[in-house]
């Protein structure tokens, strides 16, 4: 229990010097009982608390929780405090977090069984400087997700770092209030995802060699659904050209290897100033859910999506028709001629017919040369009428920008 | 009085309260500002060892329970003096505060040739701001228990229906994992007491007895109950599909319910849950990873080996296992049963 000991003197310490009767430090370092330490001080913390987790590798069988708001878990570090469940033998995440008003920083957690950080029905998380890792690269036995916020509000991702997940390194789902920002993606099958959620902005990150870079999704059957409000910008979203690994099954298993960004279903999504390039397949596809399902207050198509500003660096050089039918589509619809962007054209029929509304309508604009492919699917039906569109120009508009996500980040 | 002869403080509490009724708990449970850190202090129990309760803490048993590790369960349940509890139809009694329910997990190994063992106990205690949960693991002697802030983990083996000796990595579960499954829409609640679950006879000491006759009996329930008794999953007289939905409730559905731990993934294992999608039928996986095992779906109607339950329910990894949490061994009759369930589907 040396723990306690330090965490006695520290807080006698503070109350006589900070003069904050409320808040704690307590100091755990790395010891054969790694997991009582880190356990017992998580579930006996109190509101305002620190807790301290020195430089070193935490050997951990068991998972980790937190329930109590208002405390931040610290690391000396993402390389140096380092949270290990290569021998995990039990619970399904490496630490999941249930409280609101919690901080996560200067981490990493690594080779967990199933999900790295899971965060649950929160209000306020924010996660600065924490990595989540598999170590042994791409592999269908990592874990799904690395950084797993879920059914939560006000979500603050910076300067993390997660690598190797069999789903999304970066996953926020079902939440609104987010901001991702700053942080690296890296051998994930999807580097970030935005999943049925509202009001995201995603910037200034770096996406690469994950099979897809950034991903803005939306599933049939969830508490939360119909996303919308998501701004990508500023992020390079570069040479995602590892092979999809996830297990058959999951939705980003149908992600072909070499996707910059995918739209799916959402609306009110803004894509700008990014940086996309060298990836196999296609820069960017905007697409529907194409998969059946009997949740009918479900909308599959994407619409109000605006495209513009970004820099595409080559694309389609190699695609990659193993993985769902989007490649082989765009491949034969271009003849070899692989776009920049891809839209599937899947609408409702009375929209196919007599034309969306103008609000609904895509817009992409001032993507310097960049080349389109968008299919026209009743051409595409009927032998001998126009299968696609390809001049850009016809998706030209006025961009009506969407606003800043903003929310207190000092709480 | 035996129970208060444990201690000298005890015997000092006596002297101090001690107009209060025979077999009072010494412990304020209404506000628990100290947690105990023996569960002797409370004063549940007559005699520790033989988990012989006192005598206002009344035994219960479930007619579905759910699968620990093929633990035995001893549970009690006490309700403070001249209190009631009411009935929602479908619900869990909701107990006066005060009240605490106990489940002590063992290995009792009835079939020889090792001694009984007293695992851990369970206390859920109903206290001014909601139900509490703490968990007390049994001491080599097994005279008493200690309070497991962060659960304990028990290495052991225990001798199995069939008379085979198992060895197992049991673990008492630490406090915010008694959350995960007992939290609905982030209020604790118990899962177990409810009229459907509890409608089955029990042997009393003075007698045998249905379970809601005796709360009736004992005062606890005054209200009509509109309850049918939920099928015993190990009733072969019951149908297939209502020991299924049993199983799926009781073991699944705490958490797989609107407000529950995994309403993230939209898969609903309640009783009550009607929607063929929601119950996994032909349902994609949400958030799986490789728990997936490569399959597509929940669960497809008659072939359970293409159904990602089964293939989580056979699991120990704990990346892939389900229930996450509460099991180190597979439910062999549970998994034959939805197996079954999911072939005749």
């Amino acid at each position: 229990m040396k723990f306690l000991k330090l965490s006695n003197q520290f807080i006698v310490g503070l109350l006589f010097f900070s003069g904050s009767l409320y808040s704690a430090v307590q100091i755990v370092q790395p010891s054969e009982n790694a997991y009582e330490d880190i356990q017992e001080a998580l579930i006996l913390a109190e509101p305002g608390d620190v807790i301290r987790l020195t430089a070193g590798i935490y050997n951990l069988q068991d998972s980790l929780s937190l329930d109590v708001e208002g405390v931040q878990i610290e690391g000396e570090g993402m390389n140096q405090t380092i949270l290990s469940f290569a021998g995990q033998q039990s619970g399904a995440q490496g630490l999941s977090v249930t409280s609101d008003n919690v901080t996560l920083q200067d981490f990493s957690v690594q080779n967990a069984k199933g999900d790295a950080i899971k965060v649950k029905g929160v209000t306020n998380i924010k996660f600065l400087r924490v990595k989540t890792e598999w170590t042994n690269g791409p592999n269908p036995q990592n874990g799904a997700y690395g950084l797993y916020p879920v059914e939560s509000t006000n979500v603050l991702i910076d300067g993390c770092v997660a690598i190797g997940a069999s789903d999304a390194g970066i996953y926020v789902g079902q939440s609104q209030n987010i901001i991702v920002r700053n942080s690296r993606a890296e051998f994930n099958v999807a580097g970030i995802e935005i999943e049925n959620s509202y009001y995201a902005d995603v910037h200034n990150n770096i996406a690469t060699n994950n099979t897809g870079g950034i991903l803005v999704f939306d599933l049939p059957g969830l508490p939360q659904q119909g996303g919308h409000h998501v701004r990508v910008f500023n992020n390079r979203s570069i040479g995602n050209n590892t092979d999809n690994f996830a297990p058959e099954g999951n939705i980003v298993g149908e992600v072909p290897r070499g996707t910059g960004i995918i739209i799916q279903a959402n609306s009110n999504v803004e894509i700008f100033d990014n940086e996309i390039g060298d990836n196999d397949t296609v820069n960017i596809a905007v697409v529907t859910y194409g998969n059946e399902t009997d949740d009918n207050t479900y909308y599959p198509h994407p619409k109000s999506i605006q495209i513009h500003g970004n820099k595409f660096g080559p694309t389609g050089y190699n695609p990659d028709t193993s993985k769902g039918e989007l490649a082989q589509i765009l491949f034969d619809l271009s003849g070899g001629n692989m776009p920049d962007i891809f839209w599937d054209g899947l609408l409702p029929i009375s929209q196919l017919i007599f034309g969306q509304p103008d609000h609904e309508k895509m817009i992409i604009s001032n993507n310097g040369d960049a080349s389109l492919l968008a299919i026209k699917p009743i051409g595409y039906m009927v032998p001998f009428l126009e299968p696609a569109i390809l001049d850009i120009n016809e998706f030209d508009g006025k961009i009506s920008p969407l606003a800043k996500v903003e929310f207190d980040e000092n709480f | 009085m035996k129970i208060f002869k444990r201690s000298f403080s005890l015997f000092f509490f006596i002297v101090c309260f001690s107009s209060q009724t025979e077999g009072a708990i010494e412990i304020d449970l209404n506000s628990l500002s100290k947690t105990p850190k023996f569960l002797s202090e409370f004063g549940f129990f007559e005699d520790m060892k033989n988990q012989t309760p006192a005598v206002n803490v009344h035994p219960y048993s479930l007619v579905s329970p759910l699968f620990s590790d093929q633990t035995d369960k001893l549970r009690f349940v006490y309700v403070p003096e001249g209190e009631k509890l009411s009935y929602v139809k479908n619900k869990v009694f909701i107990f006066p505060v005060g009240s605490t329910l106990i489940k002590t997990f063992a290995y009792l190994n009835k079939n020889g040739p090792l001694e009984q063992q007293l695992l851990e106990t369970r206390l859920l205690i109903n206290t001014n701001d909601g139900w509490k949960a703490i968990s007390y693991v049994w001491n080599e002697e097994q005279n008493d228990a200690k309070r497991a802030i962060a659960g304990a983990t028990i290495p052991t083996s225990f001798v199995n229906s069939q008379g085979d000796l198992v060895a197992v990595r049991y673990r008492a579960p630490n406090q915010n994992q008694c959350k995960e499954c007992h939290q609905v829409n982030k209020v604790m609640t118990p899962i177990g007491p409810k009229a459907r679950n509890m409608d089955k006879n029990l042997i009393y000491q003075s007698g045998e007895m249905n379970q809601l006759l005796y709360w009736a009996a004992l005062g606890w329930i005054d209200q009509k109950l509109d309850s049918h008794p939920i099928a015993s999953y190990t009733d072969v007289n019951a149908s297939l599909d209502d020991r299924a939905r049993a199983y799926l409730d009781i073991n699944c559905g705490h958490c797989h319910i609107p407000g529950g731990s995994a309403d993230t993934t939209g898969l609903y294992l309640n009783l009550i849950e009607e929607n063929q999608e929601k119950l996994g039928i032909f349902k994609k996986p949400v958030a799986a990873g490789r728990a997936s095992g490569n399959l597509k779906y929940s669960v497809v109607p008659g072939h359970p080996d293409d159904s990602i339950m089964l293939f989580r329910m056979k699991s120990l990894d704990p990346g892939i296992m389900m229930p996450e949490s509460g099991r180190a061994l597979a439910d062999d009759a549970g998994i034959k049963l939805i197996k079954d369930w999911i072939d005749k589907l």
